[in-house]
């Protein structure tokens, strides 16, 4: 036993592969200890906000500021409202209102901006300019009053005897707050989703599930394969004929396609994460029962197993310690390969509608569906379906990296 | 010639044993489904709808359309009928429209973006893998792990990460559907065009991850080929390299033609969820809204004609490998 073990951690391959998947293991597993919100908790008002540091507006205002005279900082404040595609807009529509192309310069934002307030007239008709365009132009010059002031803002709440409008606080141009000692900060690495969940925690907790998933289908579908390649190939005979017509008939029918039906006869309201895993689970054990059986088929005539037979021990222990050992290695390759298929059955079933019930589990299945239902992947937001992507290809290629340590280490033939 | 004979009649009531229990699993498990699924149908229609008698009514018409009412084993001769009709009954939720009039179309579209696709990544990845066993060295390195990553990748991420580079940041392929939005299906140039183009991404997303799995049974067999004697006796006998990588290719070849056989199944289902991110305007799509709007006979419909697609690659390519291989036909005709 140890000696297998230290064959196997000395594949690379294996090595590599068990390394990611521990890490995504403990991932799911730590990360709840840590972040105790509920993973389907919505926290965000609106749809799909960005990654970031969501820093609270109103505890900022009334922290302490502290100055700092920093270079660049009117450049960059100038530069996150005037992009370089609206300097250029601008510049269209100067030169479309008869000032020379030669007289303005997009990288003088002063002059630009005298010559933008001089010449431009919302009312003005430009011949060929669509609506929309026009309506651009006016935001634009609406976003560009008093971008050039160096005067801060001024903090004013409402008397609540008077209900007029006093000042409380006047934040200039170069205050800042550290946010440590701002109280309300939310870090969402990977932004909200459409419901305004944090992807993150949801991620974790679509992780865990579907890893479950995974495991309770793969060891369903070894068992299964298990036991019915080791009756037909042991016991033989008419058992195995009727065994093997199953097999042959359900490898030949998609497993896909049994999946379709049996998930959509189940009901939307009887499917939980479970049940779909049992499910996956039953529709996949054909591939474990073929090369079951053909193995011990081979080994049912070796020698050692003839001696125990003529020893009289029972069939209990002939199977465990003459045939078990032999075919182990193999039954942990398709145990693994089976969780990898299981995952990515249900990511495939739930894209199709037929996932788990989407209300109370995340999986990956599932957040891949709401991403898809949401237009996430055309609307520019990764987040909502990148991570999610890139969970399912690591798990799964981690999966096939110990396998193919696996194989590497058990047949020879491949070894380099 | 009788050995094959005896081999295709074998092949053949195997072709017809499956068929008949697929066929029957496609009947009963989507009619196991709890509930009426004429009553959803109605309630969905009858929203909004105060008369009660109107809605009986709907109801009452309804059950008599898809004769749900009658019992199970009355319904499946209807149901046998039907098929053999061609039309596969009412769909319930495009009613008036027959399954057949909605799945018409979508076959064809299914059919010309998978058999080619499926059979252009079956050869890549096949003289990927055995390009990899043969040359060894830096280009196995590479080739190995990318190819595990791959074939581990869902067709559904492919498709996804094909879509975002070269549809939504590039801008070079159009995102979805099977031909322009603004185009009727005619035979103009403009049109055909429309159609490659549109044929790219889903075709390339399912080629990409077919590859992947390919290559690597590939090399594995062909260093099980190299190793061979006769390969040391070719390269004993001075035959040039490049003749010998074609021997053990033909070789290797062999059990990945029984692969394709047995994984075209699980292909298929991959490919019908790539085809619905690009809303390509296939079997996928179609099933896709069928189970959104519950509409079993649909469902049934669809998977039914998954499975024969299945059945009859499946089973043409045994017929095929029964000629390739003659010592197969031999082994089953004793």
């Amino acid at each position: 036993m140890k000696n297998t073990l230290q064959r196997v951690f000395h594949s690379g391959k294996f090595v590599i592969g068990f390394c990611i998947f521990t890490f995504i293991v403990l991932l799911a597993i730590v990360y709840p200890l840590f972040v105790r919100a509920a993973p389907l908790g919505i926290i965000g008002q609106g749809t799909f906000f960005p990654p970031g540091i969501y820093v609270n507006v109103y505890d900022s205002i009334g922290t302490t500021p502290y100055t700092l005279k920093l270079d660049d900082a009117a450049a960059k404040r100038i530069a996150s409202k005037l992009s370089e595609d609206d300097r250029t807009a601008m510049q269209e529509w100067l030169v479309a209102a008869g000032i020379p192309e030669g007289e303005i310069d997009v990288t003088d934002t002063k002059k630009l901006l005298t010559q933008w307030e001089n010449n431009y007239d919302p009312k003005k008709n430009i011949p060929g300019m669509t609506f929309a365009k026009t309506r651009y132009y006016q935001r634009l010059n609406t976003s560009l009053e008093g971008i050039l002031s160096t005067e801060g803002a001024i903090i004013a709440a409402k008397n609540p005897g008077t209900g007029t409008l006093e000042q409380r606080d006047a934040a200039q141009q170069t205050d800042y707050v550290n946010v440590r000692e701002v109280p309300n900060v939310r870090l969402l690495l990977l932004g909200t989703d459409n419901f305004g969940r944090d992807v993150t925690t949801e991620l974790v907790s679509a992780i865990g599930t579907s890893l479950l998933i995974g495991l309770v289908a793969g060891l369903i579908a070894t068992t299964i394969g298990l036991v019915l390649g080791l009756a037909a190939g042991y016991i033989g005979g008419r058992v195995d004929d009727v065994i093997m017509f199953f097999t042959n008939l359900f490898t030949v029918i998609p497993t896909f396609v049994l999946l379709i039906l049996i998930s959509f006869s189940i009901g939307q309201e009887k499917r939980g994460p479970l049940v779909i895993a049992v499910v996956i689970g039953l529709t996949s054990w054909v591939w474990t029962a073929r090369a079951v059986r053909a193995q011990v088929t081979s080994l049912r005539n070796r020698d050692h197993v003839s001696l125990s037979k003529l020893s009289g021990h029972p069939v209990a222990l002939i199977i465990f310690a003459d045939i078990l050992p032999y075919i182990a290695s193999y039954v942990m390759m398709a145990l693994i390969l089976q969780i990898s298929t299981a995952i990515l059955a249900e990511a495939a079933l739930s894209i199709l509608g037929l996932g788990p019930k989407t209300t109370t589990t995340a999986t990956l299945g599932l957040m891949m569906q709401w991403a898809l239902i949401y237009m996430a992947p055309s609307l520019g937001k990764w987040w909502a379906y990148f991570p999610v992507i890139v969970v399912i290809a690591l798990i799964s290629f981690s999966l096939n990296l110990m396998n193919t340590g696996l194989d590497q280490v058990y047949n020879p033939a491949l070894r380099e | 010639m009788k050995g094959y004979a005896k081999y295709f009649g074998n092949k053949l009531v195997w072709f017809i044993i499956t068929f008949i229990a697929a066929f029957l699993l496609n009947f009963f498990l989507p009619r196991m489904m709890p509930g009426d699924p004429v009553a959803a149908i109605v309630a969905r229609m009858a929203q909004g709808q105060s008369n009660a008698s109107g809605v009986q009514a709907i109801y009452k018409q309804y059950t008599e359309l898809f004769g749900t009412n009658k019992p199970m084993l009355e319904q499946f001769f209807i149901y046998l009928k039907n098929v053999f009709h061609g039309d596969f009954g009412f769909s319930f939720s495009q009613y008036p429209r027959t399954v057949a009039d909605v799945l018409r179309t979508s076959i064809w579209w299914t059919v010309c973006l998978q058999l080619p696709a499926i059979i252009v990544g079956f050869l890549i990845g096949n003289i990927l893998g055995v390009l990899a066993a043969y040359l060894k060295g830096g280009y196995d390195k590479a080739l190995m792990p990318l190819s595990i990553f791959v074939s581990g990748l869902p067709a559904f991420g492919m498709a996804i990460i094909l879509l975002v580079i070269f549809g939504i940041i590039l801008k070079w392929l159009p995102t979805s559907g099977g031909y322009g939005f603004d185009m009727i299906p005619n035979f103009s140039w403009a049109f055909i065009w429309s159609v490659i183009i549109h044929y790219q991404l889903p075709f390339w997303s399912i080629v990409l991850i077919a590859i992947g799995g390919w290559a690597i049974g590939m090399r594995s067999m062909s260093i099980y080929e190299l190793n061979a004697d006769y390969v040391k006796y070719s390269r004993f006998m001075g035959i040039k390299d490049s003749k010998i990588v074609r021997y053990v290719f033909r070789n290797a070849m062999l059990p990945q033609i029984t692969g394709l056989a047995l994984a075209i199944g699980t292909m298929v289902g991959g490919a019908l969820v790539a085809e619905i991110i690009f809303s390509y305007p296939g079997l996928g799509t179609t099933l896709l809204s069928a189970i959104m709007g519950q509409d079993y006979p649909m469902i049934s419909a669809a998977t039914l004609i998954i499975t024969i697609m299945v059945l009859i690659a499946n089973f043409t390519l045994e017929i095929l490998y029964g000629f390739i291989d003659p010592r197969i036909k031999a082994a089953q005709s004793d």
